[in-house]
């Protein structure tokens, strides 16, 4: 294995380390005994001390924090203490729901996103571009859960174009029951050919897809616009215009390849962001994925539920930038050296 | 000879003229203004008293007495918006205060250091950038009581590594000039060089990213208040107002528009003037 990779491998170890210190430290400032929490209010004390014992509540701090660690890596994530379920278990019902629609939502970013950067570039400082500008600025800056209500009276509630909430119509849960695989309901329902279950998903992801893209879309256009302009001034953009290349084909022929490279970067970046701005889209659809999980954590102060979600979701940015880094290591040599 | 440079000048003059006077960037700047005179001015411009109910005169739609109508209590929205304005902006100027401040002091030390007291540094910051902006503010928030110096905190808690690591490496950079080199051989102790010479010429790029930070923050605040874990009743707060204006978006759709459009619109403000601002001080990226 070449030197950068061990390097930046063991960066990201010590980061996953430092986050979950991090989430324990957060978890143990809650002011709330834990113990009463999960035994209930009208707990004897026999039920608290079992419930402090259970959770090791009398331990010193450190030997806790060992314990903590000790449980997350054999695959213990702690009991929820709403749906008293494993915390491991609603995650791994929750986090694929959240990539559906995350993935989704990305991949509708990037399908706008890079033609209309393109297009912005092509006519720099004309009215297309004047436009690409606002928009974009306009989707970087309008509040998540505003625009979910927004889209959701306008277009579900009011004309009835799409759903109101949901993942798919609950109802064919009992005529065309879901097979899982990969608790991916769309990709489940394609690879098992469920096609009720299919259509009905679609429908449900449009709406909220849309509202999670908006972010992507903005900074996805912003940054392909502004690293192809910058790719238009290099040396070879001259020479190819001296060979009497036109101005759309430098753009899209030459500069988009190099330009696209930090454009990649953004993507995984804008991933993490994405999933936690979808936890305000989840709320108002009612999608069953992380962000409903934590929004229902929070108003019961679920403490390992929160602190459950908070952990995956920082790995997962961790992971992200991981695998940007390895990439850009692979395809530009210079990234090595960093 | 003589012709060339005379005609040097002006293309210089132009050069840095438009940076100054992008439009866009200009129209930021005048909407801000407008937001911060009509935020500061409430208590004058606000056609009705704060909070004050009017149980006879509720959900009435917009019009010359109510120009954003009235919310379900029979409150004025202008004037919930209005002062909403001053709970949002507040957090915004707590939260970049107390965050540049941790974070530029950390990252100007760091990257003048060096050595092992940078590195233990910037993997503590990488550990916070770890954790979106809004998912440690949830954490943070659902462990502390919920409220507007809650939801400061948990913000600022998640926001002062990008300083830092703004700071460390414009810092890092100054700290090999000569100057900084003559001051050291010249038996300056390190505090004093940090002060006068390193920390002044950091602050100009954290100055830029915290106008380009202020949407992002506004943003993040009012998401904390949507879900119920920032500024509480009766604070006017413009994510509370959404929350609570939700379920009569169908019917009223004045109440929860207006405030939405008040976040929308301060936080465009915000991120068009940081756009323009970066693009002025990195000439690479203006478009000719």
């Amino acid at each position: 294995m070449p030197r950068y990779l061990v390097r930046r491998l063991g960066q990201a170890v010590l980061v996953v380390a430092g986050v979950i210190v991090l989430t324990f430290a957060i978890m143990r400032l809650v002011p709330g005994d834990p113990a009463v929490a999960f035994a209930g209010p009208k707990a004897t004390p026999e039920e608290l001390a079992a419930a402090r014992l259970r959770f090791g509540l009398d331990d010193a701090i450190p030997v806790q924090l060992w314990n903590y660690i000790r449980d997350l890596v054999t695959g213990d994530w702690g009991t929820s203490l709403r749906t008293r379920q494993p915390v491991r278990d609603d995650l791994l019902l929750a986090f694929p729901a959240s990539l559906e629609l995350v993935g989704t939502a990305l991949l509708l970013a990037i399908a706008v996103g890079i033609p209309v950067g393109v297009l912005a570039a092509r006519y720099k400082t004309k009215f297309p571009d004047f436009g690409v500008r606002i928009t974009s600025m306009l989707a970087v800056s309008v509040p998540v859960f505003w625009l979910a209500l927004a889209l959701q009276t306008v277009f579900a509630s009011n004309l009835g174009w799409f759903p109101i909430a949901g993942e798919y119509d609950s109802a064919l849960d009992t005529t065309s029951p879901l097979t899982l695989w990969t608790n991916i309901t769309i990709v489940d329902a394609l690879i098992t050919g469920n096609w009720p279950i299919f259509t009905s998903t679609l429908e449900h992801l449009v709406l909220p897809a849309v509202v999670v893209a908006a972010y992507p879309t903005g900074v996805i256009a912003q940054m392909t616009r502004a690293a192809l302009i910058e790719e238009s001034g290099q040396d070879h953009a001259r020479l190819e215009r001296a060979l009497g290349f036109g101005e759309t084909s430098i753009l899209t022929r030459f500069a988009l390849r190099p330009a696209l490279n930090p454009v990649l970067s953004l993507i995984a970046l804008v991933f993490a962001y994405a999933i936690v701005n979808g936890f305000l889209v989840e709320a108002v659809f009612n999608w069953p994925g992380l962000g409903r999980y934590a929004v229902q954590s929070i108003s019961n102060r679920d403490t390992p539920a929160i602190a459950g979600v908070t952990l995956l979701v920082a790995v997962v940015y961790v992971l992200a930038n991981l695998v940007v880094d390895l990439l850009q290591g692979v395809v530009d040599p210079r990234a090595r050296a960093r | 000879m003589t012709e060339t440079r005379v005609a040097e000048e002006p293309v210089r003059l132009r050069r840095t003229l438009p940076k100054v006077t992008d439009r866009f960037a200009a129209a930021g700047a005048v909407l801000i203004v407008v937001i911060l005179l009509a935020t500061i001015l409430a208590p004058w411009l606000a056609p009705y008293p704060v909070d004050r109910l009017d149980l006879v005169h509720t959900l009435l739609p917009p019009s010359g007495a109510h120009w954003f109508g009235t919310d379900k209590v029979g409150r004025d929205v202008l004037t919930q918006v209005l002062y909403g304005g001053r709970t949002s902006l507040t957090i915004a100027v707590a939260v970049l205060a107390m965050s540049a401040a941790v974070g530029v002091t950390l990252g100007v030390v760091a990257g003048y250091a060096g050595g092992w007291l940078r590195d233990v540094i910037m993997r503590v910051t990488d550990v916070f950038l770890a954790f979106p902006a809004l998912l440690l503010s949830l954490a943070l928030a659902v462990v502390l009581e919920p409220s507007v110096t809650t939801a400061i905190v948990a913000i600022a808690v998640t926001w002062w590594p990008w300083y830092a690591r703004l700071a460390a490496s414009v810092a890092a950079s100054i700290s090999t000039r000569s100057y900084v080199d003559a001051a050291r051989c010249l038996g300056v102790p390190a505090p004093m060089i940090i002060l006068r010479h390193v920390l002044p010429n950091s602050l100009t790029p954290v100055l830029v990213q915290i106008s380009l930070d202020a949407g992002g923050v506004i943003l993040t605040a009012a998401a904390l208040s949507y879900l119920g874990l920032g500024a509480q009743e009766p604070t006017a707060e413009w994510g509370l107002m959404v929350e609570q204006g939700q379920t009569l978006f169908t019917t009223n759709w004045w109440v929860v528009t207006f405030p939405g459009l008040a976040i929308l619109v301060t936080a465009f403000a915000f991120n068009v003037l940081g756009e323009g601002l970066r693009n002025a001080l990195d000439p690479r990226r203006v478009v000719k």
